[in-house]
């Protein structure tokens, strides 16, 4: 048995690695895309556009700029001279938002009453509007508070002690990069796996296949082999670049790492050989390879929050290996989590694993009549 | 010229009975974008609402549950209390809470005497972005109490610069706004690149584009009649999550439905030739279908600026961008819908998408000829 299984993996193996392109196909990609999507994924903001719109001529909004201009985050980048000029600034997206002083700025400040600063931010994409504007309320609030404390010798009854726990400067590449091990380990994962039976299929092998003394069981256990290889190496190597390259801490144990992508591995090939085997032609395969990558990317929680989303589609991502990998990922990266935390998520991931390759093993027979 | 066209026109027909004959391409031009714009329009969203937050007040009085009832009173979060910081730490730690509100026995002494007392608040950072959001709607509850505790003391407390905000294009700060025309542009690309990635890989495995290129027609022919039925198919798809977009999601759309078209129609062409592109260069339909989920797929996702603003990218990777049809594509949409037809804007990208059309076309037609010899 271990014999035919073997050579059935061996045989698996050479269909993937013999033609030069499939070969590039597999290495290539998740070289370039780790490196490049680590790099592009980022909810933070750099240089953003502001531009200013000083009607005040007081000293107070000189000094509210200049903190402007020593923040990171923001870059000026237009000094306008009246409200015509906001409108077309914005819509061609020159600058993001337009600081506004009214022209009595300064002095309802002095006088001891509140100066309005007003903030057009464009909201296109609302989530950049958002963050830009919690920086400004935190420069404006350091601001208040050295001003009042100089100033004024009063201040507010209470403040916040902001913390955050597990990435100390909320550094959204933390949040991210260990998901894209997730992302492409199921994307490698699937290319192997999908076509793999269709394939066979296509070509009319697979009924010899099916005629040789292997069981179906066999037959499975040689298919999944070499996906189970080919992600556990590329998984590898996503999970090296990720501490070494991009150097994001591993806080929690290899082992609960490794067993989280194993259990993820074996639901990844198992939806994929249930692809695989459902499909007649290699098209079909593709597409149904397609059809069910892409929801499980967009809803697995790699950039949106599942938290966020209406309570029927949480319901249906509770099907997605991938929103329990991610948690997994993610979890062990930062937090140092470890089984006592993370079992609710390996469960379902085994759960899934399971269920998806007796249905695939029940299809090769099926398809047969 | 007659016979050209007599060509041409076989070639369509016979490209169109093969979509019709294997239903599964018009439903994936069909079917395909309006479950996953369904599906996705319902399921991405930034915005956090109920956010589950602990709060621990060590000493219960009359200020405490003023300040913690902020939260009580907001629909951005659903709170719950803890008794003591130790037990709120480990629900943060098993992710049932994504903030803690540690308000401290001498909170109230503070407030009273000597002012400026702080209050803990310890955010998740795992997810920074939703971290970011959370602390910026606790910020939010914090500066709403201080105004009502200043006119509840008959107090001036008026913070020296007050922060009014205009946000314009979306005021109600909505994400879906925005994702929602991006996802039409991420979705188009799977559809464009998965309807032809196949077709010139199909007809070179089973043989049949050697009988085709023993007829008079041309690779030219070939290729327009391979584009021309798929196009079609593309823009009705384009059309149905459009009006998705606009009746069931509710994203306004301020610009011109022709300027929409013609874009649309720019971006298709660009989408189908990459497609094609790829089914030339693979030669099997196994290769076709690895290399177009590696190049269709995740660069619309991750470098079209539909989530992440290319503006924070570094540099070298806002290079790297250009290369993606979809990023034109999305800015084009995302200023049709939210802001009107900024022409700036508009004609920029449709010239990158044009350039990216005759380049891949150009490229199609080396490579086609290559074969031939």
């Amino acid at each position: 048995m271990l014999r035919r299984i073997l050579a059935l993996t061996i045989k698996e193996f050479i269909v993937i690695l013999k033609n030069k392109k499939s070969r590039m196909v597999l290495i290539i990609p998740p070289i370039a895309q780790i490196i490049v999507f680590g790099y592009a994924a980022t909810f933070d903001l750099k240089d953003v556009g502001v531009a200013i719109y000083n009607e005040d001529r007081g000293e107070v909004s000189r000094d509210v700029i200049a903190r402007f201009q020593g923040a990171r985050v923001f870059k000026i980048v237009n000094w306008i001279q009246s409200d015509r000029e906001i409108a077309p600034i914005l819509n061609e997206q020159k600058a993001l938002m337009v600081l506004h002083f009214h022209e009595d700025f300064s002095k309802d400040i002095l006088r001891g009453k509140g100066g309005n600063l007003q903030i057009i931010l464009d909201g296109r994409n609302s989530n950049t509007a958002l963050i830009a504007l919690s920086y400004c309320r935190q420069i404006i609030s350091d601001f208040n508070r050295a001003y009042s404390k100089r100033f004024r010798g009063v201040l507010p009854p209470a403040r916040l002690k902001v913390r955050a726990w597990f990435n100390r400067t909320l550094n959204s590449h933390w949040f991210i990069i260990p998901g894209i091990v997730a992302l492409l380990t199921i994307v490698v994962t699937l290319e192997v796996t999908a076509l793999s039976v269709a394939k066979e299929r296509e070509a009319g092998t697979f009924d010899q296949l099916l005629v040789t003394p292997m069981t179906p069981f066999e037959i499975l256990l040689g298919k999944s082999l070499p996906g189970l290889i080919i992600g556990i190496l590329e998984g590898t190597f996503i999970i090296l670049m990720t501490c070494f390259w991009f150097e994001i801490p591993l806080r929690g144990s290899l082992l609960v790492l490794y067993s989280g992508l194993f259990v993820f591995l074996l639901s990844a090939i198992g939806i994929g050989l249930m692809i695989s085997s459902i499909s007649l032609t290699q098209q079909q395969g593709l597409m149904g390879a397609f059809m069910f990558l892409v929801p499980a990317v967009v809803l697995s929680g790699f950039a949106t929050p599942i938290a966020n989303m209406p309570e029927f589609v949480q319901r249906f991502t509770l099907l997605n290996p991938m929103r329990y990998f991610l948690v997994i990922v993610r979890s062990v990266f930062l937090q140092g989590a470890g089984f006592d935390i993370l079992w609710t998520q390996y469960i379902p991931l085994a759960i899934i694993g399971v269920v998806s390759l007796a249905v695939a093993a029940a299809l090769f027979r099926k398809r047969m009549y | 010229m007659n016979k050209k066209r007599m060509r041409l026109k076989g070639l369509i027909k016979k490209e169109s009975l093969q979509i019709i004959r294997d239903p599964s391409s018009i439903g994936i031009a069909f079917l395909l974008p309006v479950v996953l714009l369904l599906i996705f329009g319902y399921g991405v969203s930034l915005d956090a609402e109920h956010v589950p937050i602990g709060i621990v007040i060590e000493k219960p009085g009359h200020l405490a549950m003023d300040f913690t009832g902020g939260f009580y009173n907001s629909e951005y979060f659903s709170p719950t209390v803890f008794s003591n910081i130790q037990e709120a730490e480990k629900a943060l730690m098993k992710r049932r809470i994504m903030a803690i509100c540690w308000i401290r026995s001498d909170f109230e002494r503070r407030v009273l005497s000597t002012k400026d007392s702080p209050v803990g608040i310890i955010v998740n950072g795992v997810d920074a972005n939703q971290a970011k959001i959370v602390t910026g709607y606790i910020t939010g509850v914090w500066i709403k109490w201080l105004s009502q505790y200043a006119r509840s003391k008959g107090l001036r407390l008026d913070a020296p610069v007050n922060v009014e905000q205009r946000i314009w294009f979306n005021a109600a700060v909505r994400s879906r706004n925005f994702l929602v025309p991006g996802l039409i542009a991420v979705i188009m690309t799977l559809i464009g690149g998965m309807l032809t990635s196949m077709v010139v890989a199909r007809e070179w495995e089973r043989g049949t584009m050697e009988a085709l290129l023993v007829t008079p027609v041309r690779i030219k022919e070939v290729i327009l009649g391979k584009i021309i039925p798929y196009f079609v198919l593309g823009m009705g798809g384009m059309a149905i999550s459009v009006v998705i977009a606009i009746f069931i999601f509710h994203v306004p759309f301020r610009g011109s439905f022709l300027a929409l078209t013609y874009a649309s129609a720019l971006f298709m062409l660009t989408a189908i030739f990459l497609g094609l592109l790829i089914s030339t260069a693979a030669g099997s339909q196994f290769v076709a279908g690895q290399i177009a989920i590696v190049i269709t797929f995740l660069p619309a996702f991750m470098l079209s600026g539909f989530v992440f603003d290319i503006n924070s990218m570094p540099f070298p990777i806002q290079v790297i961008t250009h290369i993606v049809a979809a990023r034109y594509f999305v800015s084009i949409l995302q200023s049709l819908f939210l802001v009107g037809n900024v022409w700036k804007i508009y004609i920029i990208n449709c010239i990158w998408l044009m350039v990216m059309a005759l380049l891949f076309f150009r490229i199609i037609r080396k490579k086609s000829h290559k074969r031939l010899a």
